[in-house]
């Protein structure tokens, strides 16, 4: 790890003051990702901005027809959650299958949607259910939120507080985990909403989470979990490596959409 | 056996270890701080293969807290030799193998990603790895060849030059006309070409060093993560260095697992044994993950084509196997003698093959070194045997037990076509207990019950023999061992009558304290808790060649048991003389001395009293005292064997393989401590699965860039990948040595592959299915599949 | 510039100034001398670091040290009892043979023991499951599991 400065913030109003100010700074969520990253000399923040002592990014709040759970709350806390177990299950399950009992216990809602790893699971879980991210200046609809391969709509300074998720009518999270890193090899997150409308959003697969226009269309026609395991995905919109092929992620994304769908009307 | 004392031979008495490991009080390397220490840390080779042009270590030198750089020039004007090769192979023609220079720092030129190019002493470790990164290297970076397959082939770039067709023997074993005969005449040749994946051991705690030089003595101390201290001590000074061995000590303490990967002198640990003198300050090295994936040793790795010929029965007639081995790009303490003398005499496995022919290429590539890893050749070995069985009975039509039985060496001692000779054996007995266990009966219902689910099951087979207890020094000597293979014990009577025993063998996981400390209390009748074991230290151990193949029991424990006769032998003379009887009237019996048939006795105690309070003792005839050390060299090798049974039930749709039962049905000879026993072989599985479902080292063959450099893309088996165990033993004793002990260590990792990967070609059979690669992911189960659908 | 840190481990209050780079577990192993905590691996997969940080298992090779600031941290050596007992997932362990080498052991224990304060009475598939960020290369997990299940059993 090469040498920064550190500071622990009380609040969020010093927490972006200082973000804004320092040019290579980085916020420090539950820093799962990015302390490995710092200890492989991969990443070189000149600073280090911790939120672990702004209690008000933190918690989960219902609030009528949408969920609120604050940036700062750790995976472990949303896959526990009564609130969230009631109301959006399929969030709690996939919160419960991030990482790892440790990383689950440390891991942080904002950190993980920030970062946008390609193979990480909240990302399929924000777009999959349409939610909102809530900021330091502003709220992005998901659709928004997720521009790239670890990139999103973020600017220098701006500082996630909360994501506001829409209770869908109900909803459904697949994963086939990498067998080494426990990453999605493929995550698919499909949703309906009171009104009907069909959401399927796909991470692992590329370069970062997509919804998936086919999977959506043919859910929108018949919700059934057959319907989307017919759907045949393309290989040219997947990634290769050294554990899956194009092929075979696309081949999985039509498995665990059907499976997601069974999920969500299980 | 056990009978007499509480924790004797065949009880399960709870470790002596475990009280400091589960409070956090175990002594590995790294807890280990002394007094003004610096740090190392080692700049790498970030390309396979380059020359290197220059070295400018001017600005890492000026570096905060930094207080040695050296570099292989420092080296070589230092006269640091290279580090040698353990065995020698002399190949088909009669002419010994090609042993390029191994420079403990690159010199010249560096051949795979990982060779250490410069290593940096600071005052603390981020200071070491800051001023690492301001060394400039100038490197020309060359073509790589990573392929054992294809590395021989013309116009490969060649690692070494002394080699410049990538080849460092071609090793032929067994009679090549007999089996070139037999093939003709055979009703049925079953063939297999397959990849024995490349593995890296990965024990959890990384490798580690402390040197120290003390100027008052003149003299070295090494703590490190090693599985044999007096080997690595004999070849660092001896062959690298030049130091005088007794100036240099030795200690192994706590080692959290080897391997096979800890065997070795590494370059790590030598050059800062040199550095620490350089310096003089203490230096200490813990390796980072991403550092081991890149340094230590592999193993496996082969290309292999075999083929086996049977008459119309289903009778074995003869096998012949050619295997391309992949050496790394430097030869190992022991890397040659993996692929061959470990590998090709195991190729009878359980049957009675009457003929035998094995031509094996060692191979030079920019990887790194390969080496032993639990099982070395012989989970190799038996992968060749066992897959062109269950093979054979799939193309003959016959069932997988039955083509076995017929095969199975019924009659011991039995002389293979590949210089082994079995002692002992019965196979039958494992295979019947494995089938049992296993319930086979029971498969087709489970069979049907899955595919009403959409799930495909399998069941699959392993008959594997291994040779363990390595082995009588003159026929290694032979075979171009370059070191000893014996075992040394010392069991030392304090005068209150409680012992501690000073072995060779290394513990690192395997339980010595525990059960080394039954057999000697169940030998002396003394209570267990009497019992002190001391290993891992050349400063307090007589010359031991320590633990691998396992071998601990079967040399070290047989060494400590020759120690015990000597201790019995001498303690009948002094209690001849207390009790005013005849020495050859004397019996020793529960930990007492008897006159035989009579009720005169004295206790264990009295007599280890009397000989360090000799007052009333025959000094005129016998030296006070009573320690005696005893080393042992056994007169062949053990062959522990059994069977094994896998059920696997496969997901066609993502591949996904479960192993939903196993079942190892084992011949381990006599057992000291049953629940350690079960423990090793539960180890040995989950590596052997392991390696069948999950794991494999990927170089790039294009670049020799090792893509699975990390815990992110190599995958170790967690506790959700591997089902819970149904282990069972058979008991023929060893004949040769005193415990009857064969050795248990390494035969979950030899047996399990084969099994693994027939019971999911069984599973995927009528898919058209013949054949699958290891690692079996869910991958490329898949792509397999889809292959054969097409 | 080094920092000021201030948290409880093991029960005691501890102060410190650290370099901010310093991670919890080098700062338990070099400043605290507690050498129970291993480091098995440099990208937060082994586990064999596992500790408590309010009462839940985290991996302390991938936080750092300040960010543990005002917590209470248990490390292996502060799981027995102040009279030297073992606590029963220890206990388990040892009777079970859940443990070879011992390296992985400390935080092995840490999460078995995490593991069961989240549900008491798992099944052997929550087992395997709830170790998910564990290594053991010596027991193949066997022994681990079925120590958990005694430690759980005998509650």
């Amino acid at each position: 790890m090469y040498a920064f400065q550190y500071h622990r913030p009380g609040n969020i109003g010093e927490a972006t003051a200082l973000l804004g100010k320092l040019g290579e700074g980085k916020a420090l969520a539950g820093g799962q990702t990015l302390i490995a990253a710092m200890k492989l000399r991969l990443a070189q923040p000149s600073d280090l901005v911790d939120l672990g002592g702004i209690a008000e990014l933190s918690g989960i709040r219902a609030d009528g027809d949408v969920l609120v759970i604050g940036a700062l709350t750790r995976h472990a806390d949303v896959a526990a959650s009564a609130d969230v177990g009631k109301r959006i299950p399929a969030l709690a399950q996939l919160a419960g299958g991030i990482g790892d009992r440790q990383v689950r216990a440390v891991g942080t809602l904002g950190g993980s949607i920030a970062n946008n790893d390609p193979a990480a699971d909240y990302p399929a879980g924000v777009l999959g259910l349409g939610a909102t991210v809530v900021t330091s200046q502003r709220s992005l609809a998901a659709d928004e939120f997720f521009t790239g391969l670890y990139e999103t709509a973020l600017k220098p300074g701006e500082l996630i507080k909360s994501v506001s998720f829409p209770v869908p009518k109900r909803a459904g999270y697949a994963k086939f985990a990498n067998p080494a890193s426990r990453f999605a090899l493929i995550g698919v997150f499909v949703s309906q909403a009171a009104n009907g409308t069909v959401r399927v959003a796909v991470t692992g697969a590329g370069n970062g989470v997509f919804r998936s226009a086919e999977l959506e269309k043919a859910l929108t026609a018949n919700f059934t979990a057959a319907a989307a395991a017919a759907v045949r995905i393309s290989a040219d919109s997947c990634n290769g490596d050294i554990h899956a092929s194009p092929e075979y992620r696309a081949h999985l994304v039509s498995v665990m959409a059907g499976r997601a769908v069974a999920a969500a009307l299980a | 056996m056990g009978e007499n004392i509480p924790n004797g031979i065949g009880a399960s008495p709870r470790r002596k270890e475990d009280q400091r490991f589960l409070t956090g009080a175990g002594n590995y390397t790294d807890d280990i701080n002394l007094q003004g220490q610096t740090y190392a840390y080692f700049l790498r080779s970030p390309h396979a293969s380059a020359a290197i042009k220059k070295i400018d270590t001017k600005a890492a030198a000026a570096a905060p807290g930094v207080v040695g750089i050296f570099t292989g020039a420092d080296l070589a004007e230092a006269k640091v030799g290279g580090l040698p090769c353990g065995w020698l192979i002399t190949d088909v023609n009669g002419q010994p193998m090609k042993e390029p220079p191994h420079p403990p720092l690159a010199q010249g030129k560096v051949n795979h990603v990982g060779d250490q190019v410069a290593v940096v002493i600071a005052e603390t470790y981020f200071q070491a790895k800051d001023a690492a990164e301001l060394i400039e290297v100038d490197y020309e970076v060359l073509d790589a060849v990573a392929d054992v397959a294809t590395a021989t082939q013309p116009g490969k770039p060649a690692v070494h030059d002394i080699a410049p067709d990538n080849v460092c023997y071609v090793w032929g074993h067994g009679d090549k006309a007999a089996v070139d005969k037999a093939f003709t005449g055979a009703a049925h040749v079953t063939t297999l070409e397959f990849r024995n994946n490349r593995l890296i051991p990965n024990a959890i705690e990384p490798r580690a060093a402390i040197a120290q030089y003390s100027r008052s003595e003149d003299s070295y101390t090494l703590h490190v993560a090693n599985q044999n201290p007096h080997v690595e001590r004999l070849l660092m000074t001896a062959f690298v260095l030049g130091l005088p061995e007794h100036k240099v000590r030795v200690i192994a303490p706590d080692v959290g697992g080897g391997f096979g990967s800890k065997i070795f002198l590494y370059a790590e640990e030598t050059v800062i044994t040199w550095a620490a003198k350089r310096v003089n300050r203490p230096i200490k090295w813990t390796c980072e993950r991403s550092e081991s994936f890149m340094s230590d040793a592999h193993g496996r790795d082969h290309a292999t084509k075999a083929e086996l010929a049977l008459d119309k029965d289903g009778k074995f007639l003869a096998m012949r196997v050619h295997t391309k081995a992949n050496l790394g790009a430097y030869l190992s303490t022991f890397g040659s003698s993996v692929p061959t003398i470990l590998y090709a005499t195991l190729l009878a496995g359980q049957y009675a093959t009457p003929a035998i022919y094995a031509e094996v290429t060692g191979v030079f590539t920019n990887t790194v070194p390969v080496d032993a890893y639990r099982g070395a050749g012989r989970p190799e070995a038996t992968f060749v045997v066992e897959r062109l069985v269950s093979k054979a009975a799939l193309e003959m039509g016959i069932d997988q037990a039955e083509i076995r039985r017929r095969n199975f060496i019924k009659t011991f001692p039995y002389a293979t076509p590949v210089g082994l000779t079995y002692d002992t054996g019965n196979y039958e007995a494992t295979l019947a207990a494995a089938i049992k266990i296993a319930d086979v009966a029971g498969f087709p219902a489970r069979r049907d019950e899955a595919k009403k689910r959409g799930k495909l099951r399998g069941i699959g087979y392993s008959c594997y023999i291994e040779a363990c207890g390595l082995a009588p020094s003159n026929v290694a000597g032979a075979l171009g061992a370059r070191a000893g293979l014996f075992e040394s014990g010392e069991v030392r009577v304090h005068p209150t009558g409680s012992v501690t025993v000073f072995t060779g063998s290394h513990s690192h996981g395997q339980g010595h304290e525990t059960t080394f400390a039954q057999v000697v209390a169940e030998r002396l009748g003394i209570p267990f808790e009497n019992v002190d074991v001391v290993h891992g230290d050349t400063g307090r151990i007589p010359f031991g060649m320590g633990t691998y193949g396992s071998r601990s029991l079967a040399v070290g424990g047989t060494a400590i048991m020759k120690a015990i006769d000597k201790v019995v032998a001498k303690g009948k003379k002094i209690a001849a003389h207390l009790l005013e009887a005849s020495d050859s009237d004397i019996v020793f019996e529960n930990g007492n001395f008897k006159v035989a048939g009579t009720d005169k006795q004295v206790a264990f105690g009295q007599v280890a009293f009397a000989a360090y309070v000799p007052h009333n003792y025959p000094l005129d005839k016998l030296e006070p005292g009573l320690n005696e050390t005893a080393f042992y060299d056994p007169t062949n090798f053990t062959y522990p064997a059994g069977s094994h049974i896998c059920e696997v039930e496969v997901d066609p749709e993502t591949g996904v393989t479960k192993v939903v039962n196993y079942v190892a049905s084992d011949d381990f000879g006599n057992i000291i401590n049953p629940m350690i026993v079960e423990g090793q072989v539960h180890g040995g599985l989950a590596q052997g699965i392991g390696q069948a479902l999950l794991e494999q080292a990927v170089y790039d063959y294009e670049t020799g860039q090792l893509l699975s450099g990390s815990y992110s893309d190599y995958t170790m088996p967690r506790a959700d990948d591997v089902p819970s165990f149904k282990v069972d033993t058979q008991v023929t004793p060893c004949t040769h040595n005193p415990l009857g002990v064969k050795g248990c260590g390494e035969a979950g990792a030899i047996g399990s592959p084969p099994a693994v990967i027939s019971a999911i070609i069984d599973a995927l059979k009528d898919l058209g299915v013949r054949e699958m690669a290891m690692p079996a992911t869910p991958y490329r189960v898949w792509q397999t599949i889809q292959s054969a659908r097409a | 510039m080094n920092m000021k840190l201030s948290f409880k481990v093991n029960g005691k209050a501890v102060e410190a100034e650290v370099d901010p780079r310093t991670l919890l577990v080098q700062f338990l192993r070099d400043h605290l001398h507690l050498t129970g905590t291993h480091v098995g691996c440099d990208t937060g997969q082994c586990g064999a670091c596992t500790i408590h940080l309010n009462g839940r298992a985290v991996k302390s090779c991938n936080m750092l040290a300040l960010q543990a600031q005002g917590a209470e941290v248990t490390t292996i050596e502060g799981l027995a009892a102040p009279s030297g007992d073992m606590h029963p997932m220890q206990a388990a362990f040892k009777e079970c043979h859940g443990l070879q080498c011992g390296f992985c052991t400390p935080g092995m224990v840490m999460s078995a023991t995490a593991l069961l304060k989240e549900n008491p009475h798992p099944s052997e598939e929550q087992i395997r499951a709830g170790l998910d960020g564990n290594f053991c290369r010596c027991t193949g997990y066997h022994n681990i599991v079925k120590a958990v299940q005694t430690c759980a059993g005998g509650r």
